[in-house]
């Protein structure tokens, strides 16, 4: 065990799988000399040679596009996006190319590699750099995707994704990459992927989250429950595929449910949890399903980001709603 | 069979780092190389000072372009007011001659909702963050002039590693295709972060590229503004005469970090690059120029800097006075669509609401 960042605990999760497996490559815009702008593969090129830790051209539909023939023959390329915001350059590959060779070839082919990609605000990022894409990808059939809020589960999570044989989309919250140190294994384990978890327990209401706003949320859930209210707050994991199974127990005991995301929010994950609560849950709820999320305009510039992300705020009128029936 | 052996490589210079220039044939008055100057002058004092103040937390990452002046402000000396800029972010010294008012330059580095607001009268696209989307914007505006039957011009300002996306090539193609009077403008400073152009690309040269093309392709001395200045003249010439468009891949070097938040120790050696700091900076060039035909000393140079510090400090005081007022966020749910639909409305009130009643960032 050791205390890491998340940062730390993904360049973990790829150094140990490259070393156990020689399919293994990475690919992506500075990855190599620089280490990455994050400096998630700081190294890698010193430790696994060019070959293995590309430097690409600047091309994100050729990084992804190159990444979906090598797996086809044989390799399980790791491709960075340097931020989510430009993934739609590459949009064909992923969501045309990559989802569907599979089913194309009925099962002949598949492409077992992984995309990784920073997201999420509150950074004061330049514009382009924040957006939360999630739901573009979760409505693509043939993908899965992974969105950790933690250390521990990056690394696990990670190399899930990895030895996953489907296309895998791992999206990481820049704003968590060096906010906190956890406690991780020095060895190989997996965290898989369509899990949630419940991270804190109650019966009042329920609060399903994942990636950036887990942290806060932990911490609020935390300052109710001295006051007396017992919330129960799910970590989603993996947006896709979602584990209903893990949110239904839950309402079913709270009887009330949130969705908390910074994506915008009309079609968004948040919509799709909604969806299956009303489903296959709804008798169990007394209080209508509320979503904090971002709101629905491009994400903003950042003087006003933090008005426009899910903010404590809002997140307790939301709670007090909910408790109010 | 087509060999790259078998192009010619020439590489346009017209002032050498010594100030001397090296044809009889001047194009420019010796007023405008003086104006010229001045441009770098400021545009390399407000770099400064914008990376100063991001250090200092007061605007967000920032691009900077100290070693880009000469190829910026030479190319934009060539436009008309009317021609359009289809610019990257890291323009601000060729924008700022083209009419973009320094105000809104540090709006949007400071964040502010408006940052992105150009004035009416000025044909500059907001800064592009996507690399290379900008090129096909520039054949797109293009287009309209010649469908229009206007003579105005449109250039796309982009780096050596967008010559890498697809939208370059693409744009290239339709822009010779439909023989639209474009200029496609690189600024090849050998870097696109840490890749260097070695390994961006295998071939010689960008400006090459346009032989595939079916265009003319020019390289330039970057750092040499008079060079420039008469590379793009001629294909600005060339477009509004309806003779189709041109690539120019002006070389020159980024001197600072890629961004603010870039560590370029990581990749390019202090050797590296040290002569671009000085013999080659393309100031330094223009100012020996200036100084042996007496238009300039170093009196006038203090003078100068100082009237030019004054004014933009007194600028930025003005909007650091006001950041209380900047624009709150319910003001982005204007600009989503020309009319707010229900939902947006009602996230609009929300957010009005939350923010006049919490507290919680202060
Ligand atoms: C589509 C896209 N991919 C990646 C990035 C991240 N990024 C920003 S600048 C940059 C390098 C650009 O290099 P170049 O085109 O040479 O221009 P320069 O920054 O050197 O002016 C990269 C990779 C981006 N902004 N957009």
């Amino acid at each position: 065990m050791s205390e890491i960042t998340m940062i730390e605990a993904i360049r973990q999760a790829m150094t140990q799988e490259m070393e156990r497996d020689s399919r293994v490559l990475i690919l992506g815009e500075d990855v190599g000399r620089n280490g990455g702008v994050f400096r998630a593969t700081d190294g890698l090129i010193d430790q696994f040679g060019e070959e293995r830790v590309m430097d690409t051209p600047l091309a994100e539909s050729a990084i992804i596009g190159t990444a979906v023939g090598m797996s086809l023959n044989g390799l399980r390329p790791i491709a960075e996006i340097q931020f989510l915001g430009f993934i739609y350059e590459a949009m064909d590959q992923v969501a045309n190319q990559a989802a569907r060779v599979r089913f194309r070839s009925t099962g002949r082919y598949h492409v077992p590699m992984v995309i990784r990609s920073p997201y999420g605000g509150g950074v004061r990022t330049p514009e382009l750099h924040s957006d939360s894409l999630e739901a573009l990808f979760s409505h693509t059939p043939g993908l899965k995707v992974v969105m950790p809020s933690n250390p521990y589960d990056a690394k696990g999570l990670l190399i899930a994704a990895i030895r996953d044989e489907d296309p895998v989309l791992f999206f990481e919250p820049m704003k968590l990459y060096r906010s906190t140190k956890q406690e991780v294994p020095d060895q190989l384990y997996e965290i898989p992927i369509g899990k949630a978890k419940v991270v804190r327990e109650g019966n009042q209401a329920t609060i399903v989250s994942w990636g950036p706003c887990v942290p806060m949320l932990e911490k609020l859930v935390d300052q109710y429950k001295k006051e007396g209210a017992h919330l129960e707050l799910i970590d989603l994991r993996t947006v896709a595929p979602i584990d209903a199974e893990t949110i239904l127990e839950s309402v079913e005991k709270t009887e009330r449910l949130m969705i908390v995301h910074e994506a915008v929010k009309t079609n968004g994950i948040g919509a799709e949890v909604a969806a299956l609560v009303s489903e296959k849950g709804v008798f169990s709820l007394s209080a209508p399903i509320l979503r904090i999320t971002g709101f629905d305009t491009p994400y903003p510039v950042g003087t006003i980001e933090d008005d426009w992300l899910p903010n404590e705020k809002r997140i307790k009128d939301a709670i007090q709603q909910l408790l109010s029936y | 069979m087509f060999r790259e052996e078998d192009l010619t490589f020439e590489r346009v210079e017209r002032l050498n780092e010594d100030g001397v220039l090296l044809h009889d044939k001047k194009v420019v008055s010796d007023e405008q190389v003086l104006e010229m100057y001045q441009w770098m002058l400021k545009a390399r004092l407000l770099d400064e000072k914008l990376l100063r103040m991001q250090r200092q937390g007061r605007i967000g990452t920032y691009a900077p372009y100290s070693g880009q002046e000469a190829a910026q402000i030479g190319s934009v000396f060539a436009l008309e007011k009317s021609d359009w800029i289809c610019p990257s972010y890291r323009e601000h010294a060729g924008n700022m001659v083209h009419g973009m008012p320094l105000e809104q330059i540090i709006l949007y580095a400071k964040g502010h909702l408006h940052g992105g607001r150009v004035p009416e009268d000025v044909n500059i696209l907001p800064v592009q963050i996507i690399i290379a989307a900008q090129t096909l914007h520039a054949v797109g505006t293009a287009y309209a002039q010649k469908y229009r039957g206007e003579k105005h011009v449109s250039v796309s300002y982009f780096g050596d590693g967008a010559t890498s996306q697809g939208d370059f090539h693409e744009a290239l193609n339709f822009a010779s295709v439909y023989q639209v009077p474009a200029i496609f403008f690189c600024q090849n400073n050998q870097y696109a972060i840490s890749v260097p152009v070695e390994k961006q690309m295998a071939s010689k040269s960008i400006a090459q590229k346009a032989v595939a093309y079916g265009m003319p392709g020019v390289q330039v001395d970057g750092n040499d503004v008079l060079a420039v200045y008469e590379v793009m003249k001629e294909a600005v010439e060339r477009a509004r005469n309806g003779e189709g468009p041109t690539l120019i891949e002006a070389v020159t070097y980024r001197l600072g970090p890629h961004t603010t938040s870039d560590d370029p120790t990581k990749y390019r050696s202090k050797e590296n690059v040290e002569p671009w700091r000085e013999v080659k900076d393309p100031l330094r060039r223009v100012r020996l120029y200036l100084e042996n035909s007496n238009l300039w000393d170093v009196e006038k140079e203090k003078a100068f800097v100082q009237t030019f510090q004054d004014e933009l400090d007194h600028m930025i005081d003005e909007i650091e006075s006001k950041e209380k007022e900047f624009p709150k966020v319910e003001e982005a749910f204007e600009y989503v669509y020309q009319e707010k639909n229900a939902q947006l409305e009602e996230q609009q009130a929300e957010a009005r609401r939350i923010r006049e009643e919490g507290d919680w960032h202060e």
